[in-house]
């Protein structure tokens, strides 16, 4: 069992590779957008692409070059394959930590391996729901694939450890309710970080921007349909995120004597706490401009890596689980 | 934190007061800095960033032996970080700072912001906006099903709005539990502060080992605690009487040498109460009245009975500390600063005195150098010990730990290295003035923490409804409708029925506004299709 989930990790993240470079192919065959009205096939755009609010009644030279027509068909294909394969590999990656988990014979979350391998699928399944309901944002997944090849590629090289059962220490129905939390409220701000670091692209492209980082935007979907979705996601998790901290809390009551003892864990759980606090906040005030607040986001991710590899890997505390010490 | 909604009306204007007091108007001005939304912020970032070095660097209230190890590392860094507090960030002044700052702040923005959302919450929905069809959502229904203000209202109730009708016109207003949640939320954060506080004044906490056996029974006052910090309303004469002695303490470890299980059996002597046995173990502490025991850590004592020249013996169970080595290598020492006391004379001899020093390995390998066990469980027991014999240096004053011998005495001289000797359970060792060493077996020991934590029901509760709050502010949405019944017009081509205008406002970000109020409209109109859509909403 444990064999086969290894062997559906590397099947997944070939199969997001497989996505990624669709999503690639999506990108460089062109904007479907701007086709969407002049082409007679509009179903076919609209479908995947021409759904984003407002743009269908961009006036648009009538007479449109036949070629980018059909390139852009092309596109709205790539990025539907691209979909359907990020969709594949998420039930690959779901194979993988339901036999991980019966492997072990526990939850699949006892160390580090295992806490990055359903984070990302909590963050890809999230995705699926957003594509599902917004197809518009399907350019998105680009970087998401990339996001999700990068991440499990370095679980499987760098943190992969044998089935082993849990230590004493785990061995609590808190560890189910705290970490399952700290997992799904990890996996929305991981799916929430792609379109923060999208929109702040797009944002400045749409500003008039054309020097790196931002031509890499100029086929997302519109900023504000990115910065909603930045929004919605972070403040779904961070209710999660917070019952996690607190579940984490009575647990250390518990098992360590004490709910709170600024254990280097806890200490960067508190940082990404306020800073996403900071970030609902900002985005709620209107004197904040919208920029400012996504990139208190995009911090407050880069708070939650720290506190899962940083801490993980250079500071000792009691929360040393990862097992790659 | 100012308020983010837009206010409902804009208070008139104050007419410009001449001649303001220099000093009130200054201290008035940083109020409304501090109460800023910018200000808050602000701190919010500092609080965040003042934490990294509580994170990076040891900390005494967390690892005090990792901060004395840091000062040997940087002896010339550590003293000027001490000075500002690094080694205790979270108690330190800039720390408090900040959070005081920030909790004045949050203070000076929710009262306010309570004020107004009573005041809310007793006025009626205001009246509606002249001209309807300028709001986002804007409908106009002709011959609906109801189509008097009192049926518009009956239909808005049941959908609980909280409605007005004031003459021809019906005003509603949904979602006060999204500014209530806000105040929640904000609330409960002064009163986790508070639990956190109590905690810390009223609370107190001890750390010890405990060895098993009735002779080593513990009783909780301030000296029997290796380690104690009592919050400073405790007094050393207010810990709660109680006595605990370890009865049996069992682990299961897995092939690969990972811990299964642990649990500690107790007898437990509380005042007024017969001596009654408990268990425990990690993730399940024994919660006694006054307070909790919690199990940290676990090891053996090696049983070392020493017969001196005189024919004196003596017996040691102090306890071997482990090495951080997960196979659970021990090591520790066996003083007996008694020793060779002639029994006729009663005199002490200060340079016979006896002590032993080494390494315990519950399975020890099949062979030498036996440093370093091969599994945590006593599968193949031995001690590893070296022996000396001298001044120990006990009555010098100087403080050291029970866990190693005073160097400073092996170095000069005075504590002489007499041998070495590997001992299994049972074996005796013969030392060179024929005095014996018997290693009888071991203990098993636990290590404590013992604490009672006031404030913790406070946390907890303040954490419900922190959380409550908090979803409340995040997924409720204000918004505001109106209906207005106009009169039949003479000659209406609608034949005399009245006409009723629908408008709509969202006072927050709500993406599916638009829908409801197509609801809406649809059950005041009783799903007739007559309605007209004057404009779209945002979506």
């Amino acid at each position: 069992m444990s064999a086969l989930s290894d062997q559906l990790v590397t099947f997944a993240i070939l199969t997001y590779l497989i996505a990624m470079i669709s999503h690639a192919v999506e990108f460089a065959l062109g904007n479907a957008r701007k086709v969407a009205v002049a082409t007679p096939a509009r179903e076919l755009v609209g479908a995947g692409v021409g759904s984003t609010g407002g743009t269908v009644d961009e006036p648009v030279a009538p007479v449109a070059p036949p070629r980018p027509d059909r390139s852009a068909a092309r596109a709205a294909l790539a990025g539907r394959i691209a979909a359907w394969l990020t969709a594949l590999a998420a039930a690959l990656h779901l194979g993988a930590v339901v036999t991980r988990g019966i492997a072990a014979e526990r939850m699949p979350w006892g160390n580090m391996y295992e806490f990055v391998l359903t984070v990302t699928w909590i963050g890809v399944a999230a995705w699926l729901v957003v594509l599902w309901k917004q197809p518009s944002l399907r350019r998105l997944g680009l970087f998401l694939t990339l996001v999700m090849v990068l991440l499990l590629a370095f679980a499987e090289l760098k943190l992969y450890v044998q089935v082993v059962p849990l230590m004493p220490a785990l061995q609590s129905y808190w560890f189910i309710i705290h970490v399952s939390t700290i997992i799904f409220a990890s996996g929305i701000f991981l799916l929430g970080v792609v379109p923060a670091a999208a929109y702040l692209m797009r944002a400045g492209w749409e500003q008039g921007r054309r020097s790196f980082p931002y031509t890499l935007a100029r086929r997302l979907p519109a900023a504000a349909g990115l910065e909603r979705l930045t929004f919605t996601t972070h403040a779904f998790a961070f209710p999660i995120f917070t019952f996690a901290v607190i579940a984490g809390a009575i647990w250390a009551e518990a098992a360590w004597g004490r709910a709170w003892g600024w254990d280097p864990k806890e200490t960067w759980a508190f940082i990404s706490w306020v800073v996403y606090a900071g970030y609902l906040h900002a985005r709620a005030t209107p004197s904040v401009k919208r920029n400012v607040a996504t990139w208190i986001a995009v911090v407050g991710f880069l708070t939650m890596l720290m506190n899962l590899f940083g801490v993980n890997f250079f500071f000792t505390g009691l929360h040393s689980y990862a097992g790659v010490n | 934190m100012t308020s983010v909604d837009d206010r409902p009306a804009t208070p008139p204007a104050e007419a410009p007061r001449r001649r303001v007091n220099p000093v009130l108007a200054l201290l008035r001005n940083s109020w409304r800095q501090l109460t800023s939304m910018r200000t808050a912020l602000i701190l919010l970032f500092l609080l965040a960033i003042a934490a990294i070095p509580g994170s990076v660097l040891p900390q005494r209230g967390v690892n005090p032996e990792n901060v004395d190890k840091w000062f040997v590392d940087h002896p010339d860094l550590a003293p000027r970080l001490d000075q500002i507090g690094m080694f205790g960030v979270f108690g330190s002044v800039w720390f408090s700072a900040i959070y005081v700052l920030l909790f004045t702040s949050l203070i000076g923005c929710i009262l306010p912001r309570t004020r107004d959302h009573v005041r809310a919450l007793r006025m009626r929905p205001p009246a509606a906006p002249k001209r309807l069809e300028r709001l986002p959502q804007h409908a106009v229904l002709e011959a609906p099903a109801a189509a008097d203000p009192t049926a518009i209202a009956a239909v808005l109730r049941r959908r609980r709005w909280r409605v007005t009708v004031r003459g021809n016109e019906v005003s509603a207003e949904k979602g006060y539990l999204k500014e209530t949640g806000n105040l929640l939320f904000h609330t409960s954060l002064i009163a986790v502060l508070l639990g956190v506080a109590v905690g810390s004044w009223y609370g107190w906490h001890g750390n010890r080992i405990l060895v098993a056996g009735a002779d080593n029974a513990f009783c909780n006052t301030r000296q029997q605690y290796a380690e104690a910090s009592l919050g400073p309303r405790v007094d050393s004469a207010d810990l709660p009487p109680f006595c605990l002695t370890l009865e049996k303490f069992e682990a299961d470890y897995l092939d690969s040498g990972q811990a299964s299980r642990f649990w500690a059996t107790v007898s437990v002597d509380e005042p007024g109460g017969t001596p009654r046995t408990a268990g425990f173990s990690v993730n399940s502490p024994l919660r006694l009245d006054a307070a909790n025991v919690y199990l940290l850590g676990n090891g053996y004592a090696p049983v070392l009975k020493y017969t001196d020249r005189f024919g004196t013996s003596q017996t040691s169970d102090d306890p071997f500390l482990r090495t951080g080595d997960p196979n659970a290598t021990e090591e520790g020492v066996a003083v007996f600063p008694d020793a060779n006391v002639d029994p006729k004379t009663g005199t002490r001899a200060p340079d016979q005195q006896v002590a032993f020093d080494g390494l315990y390995l519950p399975t020890a390998g099949d062979r030498a150098p036996y440093v370093a066990s091969q599994f945590p469980a006593e599968r193949n027991p031995a001690l590893n010990l070296t022996a000396y014999r001298g001044n120990l240096g006990l009555d010098a004053g100087i403080p050291g730990s029970v866990y190693q011998l005073d160097q400073r005495q092996v170095d000069n001289g005075k504590l002489k290295q007499v041998g070495t000797k590997l001992l299994r359970p049972g074996e005796t060792w013969t030392l060179d003035d024929g005095s014996t060493l018997e290693f009888v077996g071991t203990r098993p020991y636990v290590t404590l923490a013992i604490r009672h934590a006031p404030g913790q029901t406070l946390l907890l509760v303040a954490s419900g409804t922190l959380l409550l709050g908090l979803m409340g502010s995040l997924f409720a949405r204000r918004r505001r409708v109106w209906f207005r019944v106009s009169p039949p017009a003479g000659g209406s081509p609608t034949g005399g029925s009245s006409l009723v205008e629908a408008g709509g406002l969202p006072r927050t970000e709500h993406p599916g506004f638009a829908d409801e109020f197509a609801q809406l409209v649809a059950a005041v109109s009783g799903g007739g299709p007559e309605q007209r859509r004057a404009r779209e909403g945002d979506e």
